[in-house]
């Protein structure tokens, strides 16, 4: 167990992933001020952060370009801001756009593309679109290299591993070999090699109306000539992904099912060959020594209140107590999965997290050494 | 019983981490209750009902989990399969098709075909006289739906494709999907909400969209896993004022109390916010303590639906 320093010292790259729901928005912007409020230049690339998240660190609007958050903004939570926070939130489609127009040979192309209907419904809908524009963005703002530090909130999506197969997929549709057969100048159906493939054609114009192909036939056409910039342009991303200076932070809940995809997740990233540095678990109840079963805890209790108010305390504490047992079960069940790597424990604070100040709540657990945690958490700072 | 279970269809959706898949099982349970035949549907890779009812098995077929309760895991590649046996009626034909390359590049490629084919299955249960062979009949069918911001996507794809398609069959069978989702007499939406800023927030937009750019009537909001109310101000502030002579398990008692105080009042709070912020009937749900959801749990819920 240790605190975030551990996970990112001598990095330049944090990615935080996990499924929805988990608090990874505010997990990713607790890091990068943390490490802004310590002295470096930081950058967090948010999805789709709450909007008195967004308001408490000045972000206005997507427009995909990275703000200063202002230091004095701190000053109420006691924080010296002795580097810089810059934030931005992500507009998917403005990036895959950008992406276009960075890569098409000629205006002609850019514009069948940025009109063709299905380049506009895959750019806003196509599952991995938005998950492969957020690494494009990261990739291209690295290039750039004006800051010390990135973190990246990955988008909510159903399967925490879309992210990771975006840049293949995408490139895999665009280059795929199924579209040779729409390359044909003179029309696909006809002109396909081999029998089967032809009566293939056939039959999926029945199933699906001619239209469709239509489009897509058009659209593979304007792309053809983009292939060789976005594979190229893929590869690179996925080298960062995978380089020594990144690390991946799997974000969780401490419920059943939540440390079940988190063990997961962890699992793929590993296969994958991908930097892990640790699991932070949001939204842990802490254990307290107390034992309830001695009858102790009651009897204070009733010393100090009439017995209602005695009995109501003490239930609520079982409560609790079954819980934080559940919590710490299931993260012993994650450590052992992780095998040495470190596992971060925030507590479930009284108020929801949306602003500066809760944020830099979560900071001071998230940089503290588990004994500090440990403390803090007991003294009931929240 | 909620009006909502007198639909035919039902989608449960919210942001991510709300209890929509406990709440779908709930309402399942709930309906089975009362006699209805009802199934539960899962989108792929979800797999709730089968750890709920330590069954396996369900998978891409129907599965008895309960009385009158069958539970079935949507997988949009077995469905688009299914799709084309129905579409087909000659085995080699669809064989062949399934095992071609550049369909299965297109299958792949295609924007919000998974999708399309998902509610399509989705649909066909939902019908009296289903299309699969010795189908099943159903009074009921639940859709534990994808989260927000994928959600409405996924509700609004038949509409979207009936318009990529403009002709042939695809279109039409699109604009029938679309027609029926935007019945308000056979299909219905319960919205799962969590008392915290976020998802009363997404809860709010989400219930905007789906009515405008959908079309879907939203029946019901469930506001889940509120805390009960233990402790009055003034509870709170005698508990205050016992810190400071309180010690060992005693204080963690109290912290835990004043804590529980504390977050119980920003509970409150977000539900007002999202009383104001929705124009359909909120109801609330308490927060289960319990280490695990098992069935016990889930059917105390039902009742409380």
């Amino acid at each position: 167990m240790a605190a975030i320093t551990d996970i990112v010292e001598g990095r330049g790259i944090c990615i935080c992933a996990g499924s929805g729901g988990v608090g990874k928005t505010t997990t990713s912007a607790a890091i990068a001020a943390g490490l802004a409020a310590r002295g470096q230049k930081v950058a967090v690339l948010t999805i789709d952060p709450a909007k008195r998240l967004a308001d408490s660190l000045g972000l206005k609007e997507l427009d995909n370009e990275p703000r200063m958050v202002d230091a004095k903004l701190f000053e109420p939570s006691g924080v010296e801001m002795r580097g810089e926070l810059w934030a931005m939130m992500l507009d998917a489609k403005a990036t895959f756009d950008e992406v276009v127009r960075n890569h098409a040979p000629d205006a002609e192309t850019r514009d069948r593309i940025l009109e063709n209907r299905i380049y506009r419904q895959l750019s806003n809908a196509l599952a991995g679109s938005q998950e492969y524009m957020a690494m494009e963005k990261l990739f291209e703002i690295h290039q750039e290299g004006r800051y010390d530090f990135l973190v990246l909130d990955t988008p909510p999506s159903r399967n925490a591993l879309d992210f990771l197969d975006a840049p293949k997929r995408l490139t895999n549709f665009i280059e795929g070999r199924g579209m040779q057969m729409f390359m044909k100048p003179t029309g696909f159906a006809t002109k396909v090699v081999g029998r089967g493939s032809s009566m293939a054609m056939g039959v999926l114009k029945r199933v699906t109306g001619l239209d469709l192909l239509t489009d897509l036939s058009e659209f593979f056409q304007a792309f053809s000539g983009m292939v060789d910039g976005f594979r190229e342009r893929a590869k690179r991303v996925s080298e960062l992904l995978a380089d020594p200076a990144t690390t991946f932070v799997v974000v969780c809940g401490p419920q059943g099912e939540p440390i079940e995809e988190a063990v997961y997740f962890h699992r793929k990233l590993v296969e994958a060959k991908l930097p892990v540095g640790g699991v932070i678990v949001n939204k842990v109840h802490y254990e307290t020594e107390a034992d309830l079963e001695s009858g102790e805890v009651q009897a204070d209790l009733s010393d100090l209140f009439d017995d209602d108010l005695a009995e109501r305390v003490a239930n609520n504490f079982a409560d609790y107590q079954a819980l934080a047992q559940r919590d710490a079960r299931n993260v012993d069940r994650l450590a052992r999965e992780l095998n040495q790597k470190r596992v971060i424990r925030i507590p479930y604070l009284d108020e929801d997290v949306h602003d500066l100040e809760a944020l830099m709540k979560i900071d001071r657990y998230l940089f503290a050494s588990e004994e500090q945690r440990e403390a803090l958490a007991a003294s009931g700072a929240g | 019983m909620p009006e909502l279970l007198n639909k035919r269809l039902v989608f449960v959706t919210g942001k991510g981490g709300v209890g929509k898949s406990t709440i779908s099982i709930a309402l399942g349970l709930r309906a089975a209750a009362k006699g209805k035949r009802t199934i539960v549907c899962e989108i792929a890779g979800q797999e709730t009902a089968s750890r709920v009812f330590r069954r396996a098995e369900v998978g891409f077929h129907e599965v008895e989990v309960s009385d009158n309760l069958w539970a079935i895991s949507i997988d949009p590649d077995e469905s688009l399969r299914e799709y084309l046996l129905l579409q087909l009626k000659v085995r080699a034909m669809r064989d062949m098709l399934v095992r071609s390359k550049i369909f299965n590049y297109l299958a792949a490629a295609t924007p919000g075909l998974k999708e399309l084919v998902t509610i399509g299955k989705i649909w066909e249960l939902a019908q009296h006289d289903r299309r699969v062979k010795k189908g099943r009949e159903y009074d009921l069918v639940i859709v534990d739906a994808p989260a927000t911001g994928h959600g409405v996507g996924f509700l609004q794809t038949p509409r979207t494709f009936a318009g990529i398609a403009r002709v042939g069959p695809i279109h039409n069978q699109a604009q029938e999907l679309d027609r029926y989702i935007t019945d308000h007499a056979t299909t219905g939406v319960a919205i799962v909400s969590i008392p915290e800023e976020m998802p009363v927030n997404e809860s709010a937009s989400l219930e905007g969209q789906l009515t405008n750019d959908v079309g879907i009537s939203v029946d019901r909001v469930y506001m889940n896993a509120l805390y009960p109310e233990r402790f009055s101000n003034d509870d709170a502030d005698e508990l205050e004022r016992a810190l400071d002579a309180a010690d060992g398990q005693a204080l963690g008692a109290i912290r835990a109390a004043l804590s529980e105080h504390r977050r119980c009042r920003s509970q409150r709070a977000q539900l007002q916010r999202l009383k104001r912020a929705v124009s359909t009937p909120v109801k609330t749900l308490p927060f289960v303590f319990k280490p695990q959801l098992d069935v016990a749990s889930l059917e105390r819920l039902a009742g409380a639906l």
